[in-house]
């Protein structure tokens, strides 16, 4: 029961990502998240052990404190406008996320899982989770969202895993939180650089970025 | 029968608590005293005493709207189950009844509104339906869901037989009632029924032109409002029966009282919302609904 509590809250948070406009908000929902995936190995684990104890305490430091720290760092520190643009607009994402839901329980439903997935809701929200993680990062303009994608993406996968739990040896667990760890430090501090160099990070803009000098520039220069 | 009709005598007595306690909290959270908690019954008071002014410009509907809201506040209170889930009155299909009579009162409130002939009130009336378009099918669907979960087509079977055992629809269904509460209420992020500012008023701007017991009747159907929906979130919340009925009461009362402490919270930690972003608002209830039913059926 409590597991099915965590896993709605954990739905919720997803349509918080997709529906808040706010980038401070933004981060905070996906600190909520990040705890709410961190609580999630123990509850699963069904008795207290060390193993799913430390799981939850790593993933809960690192996604529920670090990360959100991180990020409002770099919100900071780059300057930021505190606004998502979204190339899709709010009320056609959250319809979007919906969908994504529908279609992940219908995929949860034709995949033959085996018998250890015991908490049958996991899958579909994880999945969905996941698809949100990618809808953010498709839809929204700035790199800063895009990291957010990838972690709302990352934990749609911890919570996958979550569910093989028995299985899988806690070193991989933490392989993968290492990984992710580093990629995100990784992209706060390019975005801090990135926006020191070209003043945004908008990604739209940022495909100007090559050698060739686009043709409108070249006019002007002749001229 | 008879616990069903104590239930309605206290919902008219005590309606017009809750938007005391939300105010006290307010007050408490901003650091003043605030005003006393029976005000409202002060204000229903001072303003019964009152005659009521007509503009010549009004016709029959003018004076039919706050009549009619109440008219139809009552006879949800008669369908809408209360303490230990059960109603005075009950049948197979009053889900259906019970929001259609919202619908009527939306329709007679934005009538008398329309009928003053004043382009304010008129933007007033656009904005309350534009709403409605979102948070009536979000009600709907969340009472649909119910309705499906438990096998049951009327509100007080819906309410009597939910248990915690599948909490997740319950968890999202009370999730968008409280949403649609907040907006159907014209509770803060949608809509502040305590300022007059003409850019964003969505319920006020449309009673403007009433006074005496016209404004009182209004007043006092809102806090009803706020009561009978209030119940439903309750009811989804926390469905706890211990078939005694002093305990059973005393339950509900504290989950009423607690619910208008949370809006009261709600109210203080948030700013109002931009016009624009009300729909975005509304839109995640209906989402959540969406989802709770996707859940059920599948």
């Amino acid at each position: 029961m409590v597991i099915n509590i965590l896993i709605t809250f954990l739905l919720i948070t997803n349509i918080g990502v997709v529906a808040s406009g706010r980038l401070t908000y933004c981060i905070r929902v996906v600190a909520v998240q990040g705890i709410v995936i961190g609580i999630l190995p123990c509850l699963i684990y069904g008795k207290l052990a060390l193993l799913p104890i430390v799981i939850a305490a790593f993933t809960i430091a690192v996604k529920g404190i670090i990360f959100p720290l991180l990020l409002g760092w770099s919100l900071k520190t780059a300057q930021v406008e505190r606004e998502v643009e979204p190339l899709v607009s709010y009320p056609f994402s959250i319809i979007i996320s919906v969908l994504i839901f529908a279609l992940s329980f219908w995929l949860s439903f034709h995949l033959s899982l085996p018998e250890s997935f015991c908490v049958s809701l996991l899958v579909p929200v994880a999945f969905s989770t996941i698809m949100t993680g990618l809808f953010v990062i498709v839809s929204r303009v700035k790199a800063l969202t895009q990291v957010l994608g990838y972690l709302v993406m990352e934990n749609g996968i911890y919570a996958f895993g979550a569910a093989l739990l028995r299985e899988q040896p806690l070193l991989v667990e933490l392989g993968v939180l290492l990984d992710m760890f580093v990629a995100v430090f990784v992209m706060g501090i390019a975005i801090f650089h990135i926006s020191r160099e070209f003043d945004h990070i908008d990604t739209h803009i940022l495909d100007n970025l090559s050698d060739r000098i686009p043709a409108d520039i070249r006019t002007t220069e002749e001229t | 029968m008879k616990f069903a009709l104590l239930n309605i005598i206290l919902a008219l007595i005590a309606a017009p608590l809750l938007s005391g306690i939300i105010n006290r909290v307010k007050a408490m959270f901003a650091g003043r005293k605030g005003q006393p908690l029976f005000q409202l019954y002060y204000d229903l008071h001072k303003l019964l005493k009152k005659s009521a002014v007509f503009s010549p410009a009004t016709t029959f509907f003018f004076w039919a709207g706050p009549l009619t809201g109440f008219a139809v506040l009552a006879g949800a209170l008669l369908i809408v189950p209360q303490a230990q889930g059960k109603a005075f009155i009950q049948f197979p299909g009053d889900i259906i009844l019970f929001i259609y009579l919202f619908g009527l009162m939306r329709f007679f409130t934005v009538v008398s509104a329309m009928d003053t002939g004043s382009s304010f009130e008129g933007m007033g009336a656009s904005r309350e339906i534009q709403f409605a378009v979102f948070a009536e099918p979000a009600l709907f669907l969340g009472l649909v869901t119910l309705a499906r979960k438990t096998a049951n087509l009327s509100l007080s079977g819906i309410y009597s037989s939910f248990s915690w055992h599948d909490s997740t629809v319950l968890i999202l269904v009370s999730a968008a009632f409280f949403i649609i509460f907040l907006a159907e209420n014209s509770r803060l992020p949608v809509d502040d029924p305590n300022t007059h500012l003409e850019l964003t008023m969505i319920h006020e701007v449309m009673v403007l032109d009433h006074s005496g017991p016209d404004l009182a009747v209004i007043f006092y159907s809102a806090s009803l409002k706020l009561w009978i929906l209030g119940s439903l979130v309750i009811g989804a919340i926390m469905p706890i029966y211990t078939g005694k009925i002093i305990f059973d009461e005393l339950i509900f009362l504290s989950g009423m009282a607690v619910l208008s402490i949370v809006v009261g919270i709600v109210e203080s930690c948030m700013a109002r919302l931009k016009l624009l972003k009300v729909p975005q608002f509304l839109i995640v209830g209906f989402a959540l609904a969406i989802i709770a039913l996707i859940l059920q059926i599948m």
